[in-house]
């Protein structure tokens, strides 16, 4: 087949399932979530409830689409736009399966660290134009956050880099064929775990839109399917920081022969999706500024620690993947 | 951090725990037999109706719900010409049983009254009488109610009957 036409095709295809599957898992959360919570959720449209997904978003769809008069108008728009595109674009480098990327970067790592701090600009910028308070102080936490959670996010993976030899995911991949890098980068999961779970400012960091303190947050002047977009947008990046998490730490498509590759990839991804939403479901939210020192006082240090200590026992032992 | 571990088991324990949610159109909570709901008018033992028309329930209530009208049957004893109780007015405070003298009217554990159409919430006397004695049974306000006067204690005259002793427990 013709490169062009294949990688145009796994594009479409990988962003149709991506579209639908945040969709999915809208129904996925609440339905766990109420589980959870001893109780059902919703299960009255459809068989269990499934229909729920086409309820919202013709609900969401037929709201009115609204821009406050005091708002900075240019930016409030393109605010949603920015996470739906940053998020979509980090998922070009997650390779779903042996061939199945669309964009083989040799620097795949840097590409989606750069991209997730990116979408910062679209909560701060969200806030930003809002002009509203409960806005600005929901973009202000998640720049603080982003800023803070950002720095370690980064150094918990150079343990893995080193161990690969390597910062094309692809390869990051292939490497943990003997072992998947979550034994001997336990610590590195872990603070990347929590820093994604900060980045995507999901539930127990959910402090940008702390809805008991902040209204909506960064998204309290959005309407319509401008709020459907950093909906969308944050059940993207649950996917995306539960896919890297596997494709770093999990050893990504790899799994037993009799599995096909994608569905194992998927599985493992859907693991860590419902593992968020326990961790929704039990933990409460941290004081902001618990969450700040706790960021700067542990995880990075720590971060620090895994980086010597993993760079120093290769050094000592030679290179274990010579590339 | 073991905390954050535990919570996060006990958590994960509760999704094989029975659910305490109650799919209402199949399956229906338990009302306690006070609950107050839809009201009612109910008949002494012998099938009379008790309301004696005395515009308490009216004065009582709130809202303005109810209203009525007192007629006269040839014997002397009152019952209402018509009981109007306006529901989409109704806030079911139950002052309309407490204010009432002889226990006809009555808030009974049904609360499923949904129409589509407003003004079918307004029920009528024959709506709202039913034919049993409701939570009070053998209770008959003409046995017990009465003045003894001169000469003749209470329920000796004529047309009466002796009056039940409530402190009794005996039938």
């Amino acid at each position: 087949m013709n490169p062009t036409v294949q990688t145009l095709l796994i594009t479409l295809v990988i962003l149709f399932t991506l579209l639908n599957f945040a969709g999915v898992l809208i129904w996925v959360e609440r339905r766990v979530l109420a589980l959870l919570q001893d109780r059902l959720g919703p299960n009255r449209a459809g068989p269990f409830g499934l229909f729920i997904i086409v309820a919202d978003i013709i609900k969401i769809f037929t709201k009115e689409d609204w821009v406050p008069p005091f708002a900075d108008r240019k930016l409030f728009i393109l605010a949603p736009a920015i996470i739906l595109f940053t998020v979509l674009l980090s998922f070009t480098v997650v390779p779903f399966a042996p061939g199945i990327v669309v964009l083989d970067l040799n620097v795949g790592l840097l590409f989606f660290l750069g991209l997730s701090s990116m979408g910062i600009y679209s909560t701060v910028l969200a806030g930003w134009a809002s002009n509203s308070k409960y806005a600005l102080i929901g973009g202000l936490r998640m720049s603080a956050q982003m800023f803070s959670y950002e720095v370690f996010m980064g150094l918990s993976l150079m343990g893995v880099v080193i161990l690969a030899g390597s910062l094309n995911l692809t390869q990051i991949v292939e490497v943990q064929r003997g072992m998947w890098f979550i034994i001997p980068q336990f610590l590195g999961f872990l603070i990347f775990m929590i820093a994604g779970l900060a980045e995507t400012h999901r539930m127990p960091f959910d402090l940008p839109e702390a809805e008991s303190e902040l209204v909506a947050g960064f998204h309290s002047e959005y309407s319509s399917m401008k709020f459907g977009m950093f909906f969308v947008g944050e059940y993207i990046g649950l996917t995306l920081i539960s896919a890297m998490i596997v494709t770093l730490f999990f050893g990504g498509w790899l799994g037993p022969a009799w599995l096909p590759a994608p569905i194992c990839f998927f599985l493992k991804t859907f693991a860590f999706i419902l593992f968020f939403i326990l961790l929704r479901a039990a933990l409460p939210r941290p004081r902001y500024d618990q969450l700040l020192s706790w960021g700067w006082k542990y995880l990075l240090p720590l971060a620090l620690i895994n980086l010597i200590v993993t760079g120093a026992i290769v050094l000592m032992t030679g290179n274990p993947q010579p590339n | 951090m073991f905390s954050i571990i535990k919570s996060l088991w006990l958590v994960f324990l509760h999704l094989f725990r029975k659910k305490a949610t109650i799919q209402y159109p199949e399956e229906k909570a338990y009302l306690a037999p006070r609950y107050r709901g839809r009201i009612v008018l109910s008949r002494d033992p012998d099938g009379e109706e008790r309301c004696v028309a005395c515009y308490l329930c009216a004065a009582a209530c709130p809202v303005e719900c109810i209203s009525l009208d007192a007629a006269e049957r040839e014997d002397g004893r009152r019952y209402p010409g018509f009981f109007r109780i306006n529901f989409s007015r109704c806030i079911y405070c139950g002052f309309c049983e407490e204010a009432c003298p002889t226990y006809a009217i009555q808030l009974i554990p049904d609360f499923e009254m949904g129409e589509y159409n407003r003004q079918n919430l307004v029920y009528e006397k024959e709506d709202l009488l039913i034919d049993g004695e409701g939570k009070y049974h053998g209770y008959n306000f003409y046995k017990v109610a009465g003045l003894a006067l001169g000469n003749k204690a209470k329920g000796e005259a004529q047309n009466e009957s002796p009056p039940v002793d409530p402190k009794s427990l005996m039938p």
